[in-house]
């Protein structure tokens, strides 16, 4: 007889600082910094609770240093702690970039493997809140371009804890980005499916693996954070009409899971791509080229539906006009059956 | 804190270390590029950037610290390094392009590491300083001995990263020691130019922790300097500030052909070696005979030499091993 589990909901932005307390608790080399990250708990609500358990010694509170703190994890790490370390918005990288993709992604390579950089980078992505173009990016493919990290993305809180789990556990960089609104922070809107079963105990969901989210037959939807929270509410209008789609949340940017991908469209033979990161020399392409450098039959030429190479506008009616949605995701498989 | 004679004695030998090896690194970088100078050619290819002149800095600093406590250096780190301690062998493969080089040949002179005595360098401007408050932190955390000392040129004290870095060191009363080398050019641009003010230890005041000001590229000076600051970062009462006044008596890099200099400045510059300055003091104050200094010089000589031919006899990597170790 099987006993059911009592069912546990929890938003990513509280099963992120479920997961990084449990590795607190075991392991004194995990602390954490960044701005606001202390008594506040986080502007995005992620490291809740960590300051009254842990103190002001391994959750800091950092000035707004961006480089100076990016710089220290290095250090640190490479000195044998495992820190946290947060970037407040993803926009903010400008200020700091040197020390993450010169030194946090470099420096294992520039020492033969000798040094190793175990930095958990968390960053929050994303906009449709108004919040203009330098608090509302994505950012993915700037990050997964340049090699030396790992870049991980949850679209719900299961993945999100075990995500995190895992990356603190990993011994190489990895770049932890969370989609503000799915953060489940009701004052950013909150998109309800991100807010799942969260197990207590600690577990790890393998960096690098993507998931079907949902299973079809007639085309794959690939999607990355909000982009997978489109594809399903895409997936359902489809169905509507008869269409079986199946949906594939990446989750993980570096590695990609290339082969999951593969096996879907080679199942669906249609392939649409969607990302809330620019449209062009982005996840997007680079998901479409993968399948199609392994010459998978195809019904149709892929689609991708990004955001427009255009700065993110404040206004709503253009901010909502230019980001993916589900209606997009449709018409992009109009647009499929009516060229195939 | 005035160095001993043992302690005089080490500094001038890594002193004389860094200088032989620099100038094997300099016969050696020239091969296979002339009559036309393509940085490319030569069993030595790309930027090399050379120390001879700044000795002192390094073995000032270097001679206050064990193979624990952490050193990040700059692009132009040779001198560092051997006071540091670093794999004299490997290290001199790595500047190769060796199989048996530090990283296997995938950093090169500017992307030197040795976790075995705690030194990396890296080749962006104040670069390092971040990683040295990280380091020091680190230390603090984990409640363990060690401090950690940023090298920088006086360039450095105009990136962001420099103000930043000082700030959060000082903010967190952590142990490290920032030491700037003043050689006056930041490639062709002369620090009077590029610099608001005359002396960079001035600018520790706007973090309130201690800056000192070192003359005359003097390494007994330095080493007193040095000493205290580092005394204090153990004691733990938080970083300094040290500018030296240093100079390169090569160019920014090789194949500089240092037109920017007024005329007359290189030669007094060697006037001002501090290699023989410092031998000279050996023999005024710490009856060092000239048997004693050619068995030194012979000595380091031998280890250079050894150093180099094991970096010529190696192979090279594989090609392919290009794709390892980019994780672990």
């Amino acid at each position: 007889m099987t006993v059911a589990t009592k069912e546990r909901k929890l938003t990513i932005a509280r099963a992120m600082a479920e997961a990084i307390a449990q590795e607190m608790r075991v392991d004194e080399r995990v602390f954490v910094m960044g701005e606001d990250i202390g008594p506040l708990g986080g502007v995005f609500g992620n490291t809740r609770g960590l300051h009254e358990e842990f103190g002001s010694e391994r959750v800091r509170d950092t000035p707004i240093s961006e480089t100076a703190f990016m710089g220290a994890a290095v250090g640190a790490a490479a000195d044998g702690m495992r820190p946290i370390v947060e970037l407040m918005f993803v926009d903010f990288f400008g200020v700091c970039f040197d020390a993450i993709y010169n030194l946090m992604a470099k420096n294992t390579y520039f020492s033969g493997g000798e040094v190793q950089v175990p930095v958990v980078l968390m960053t929050s992505t994303g906009g449709g809140y108004s919040d203009a173009g330098q608090h509302s990016q994505c950012l993915h493919a700037t990050f997964a371009h340049l090699p030396g990290m790992k870049v991980v993305a949850p679209s719900n809180a299961y993945d999100a804890k075990g995500l995190m789990t895992a990356a603190i556990r990993d011994n190489n960089p990895v770049i932890f980005m969370f989609h503000k609104a799915l953060q489940g922070m009701g004052w950013l809107g909150t998109e309800k499916d991100a807010i799942v079963h969260v197990p207590e105990e600690s577990y790890e969901v393998p960096i690098g693996k993507a998931a079907v989210v949902r299973e079809g037959s007639d085309v794959t939807i690939v999607g990355i954070t909000s982009g997978v929270h489109h594809g399903l509410k895409a997936a359902r209008q489809l169905a509507e009409r008869g269409i079986s789609a199946e949906v594939v949340d990446l989750r993980s940017l570096v590695p990609l899971d290339r082969a999951m991908v593969i096996e879907s469209v080679r199942k669906t033979g249609r392939l649409i791509v969607v990302d809330e990161d620019y449209h062009s020399y982005g996840v997007s392409g680079e998901v479409i080229c993968s399948v199609v450098e392994q010459g998978v039959p195809l019904k149709a030429a892929p689609q991708r539906v990004a955001y427009p190479d255009i700065p993110i506008p404040f206004t709503r009616p253009m901010e909502q006009w230019a980001l993916p949605n589900a209606d997009k995701i449709v018409a992009a498989f109009e647009t499929m059956e009516k060229n195939a | 804190m005035k160095p001993s004679r043992d302690q005089k004695l080490w500094m001038y030998e890594q002193m004389h270390t860094s200088r032989y090896f620099e100038e094997c690194i300099e016969k050696i970088y020239m091969e296979g590029k002339s009559p036309a100078f393509n940085m490319a050619n030569g069993p030595i290819p790309g930027e090399m950037h050379l120390s001879n002149g700044q000795e002192p800095c390094a073995v000032g600093v270097c001679a206050h610290l064990n193979a624990d406590d952490i050193v990040t250096a700059t692009h132009r780190p040779h001198h560092e390094a051997i006071a540091k301690g670093v794999d004299l062998d490997r290290m001199a493969a790595e500047i190769f392009g060796k199989k048996t080089g530090l990283s296997g040949g995938r950093g090169g002179h500017m992307h030197i590491f040795d976790a075995r005595v705690n030194f990396s360098c890296s080749g962006i401007i104040a670069q390092g300083m971040g990683p040295a408050v990280g380091a020091a932190l680190s230390r603090k955390l984990q409640h363990k001995e060690g401090v950690a000392v940023a090298f920088l040129g006086e360039g450095a004290a105009n990136q962001g990263a420099f103000h930043e870095s000082l700030n959060l060191a000082a903010v967190w009363k952590l142990p490290v020691v920032f030491v700037i080398e003043d050689n006056a050019w930041g490639i062709s641009v002369a620090k009077s130019a590029s610099t608001a003010i005359e002396r960079n230890d001035k600018r520790a005041a706007a973090y309130g922790i201690p800056g000192h000001y070192v003359p005359d590229n003097d390494p007994l000076a330095i080493f007193e300097v040095a000493g205290e600051a580092i005394s204090r970062a153990r004691r733990g009462e938080g970083p300094t500030l040290i500018e030296i006044e240093t100079y390169r008596l090569a160019g920014h890099f090789m194949g500089d052909a240092e037109g920017y200099r007024p005329e007359g400045e290189k030669e007094a510059l060697f006037a001002r070696d501090p290699i023989p300055k410092m031998r000279r003091h050996l023999i005024d104050e710490e009856e060092w005979s000239d048997a004693q200094d050619q068995e030194l010089v012979a000595r380091t000589h031998a280890r250079v030499d050894k150093a180099i031919q094991f970096a010529r006899d190696s192979e090279y990597p594989a090609p392919e091993e290009a794709l390892e170790k980019v994780f672990v």
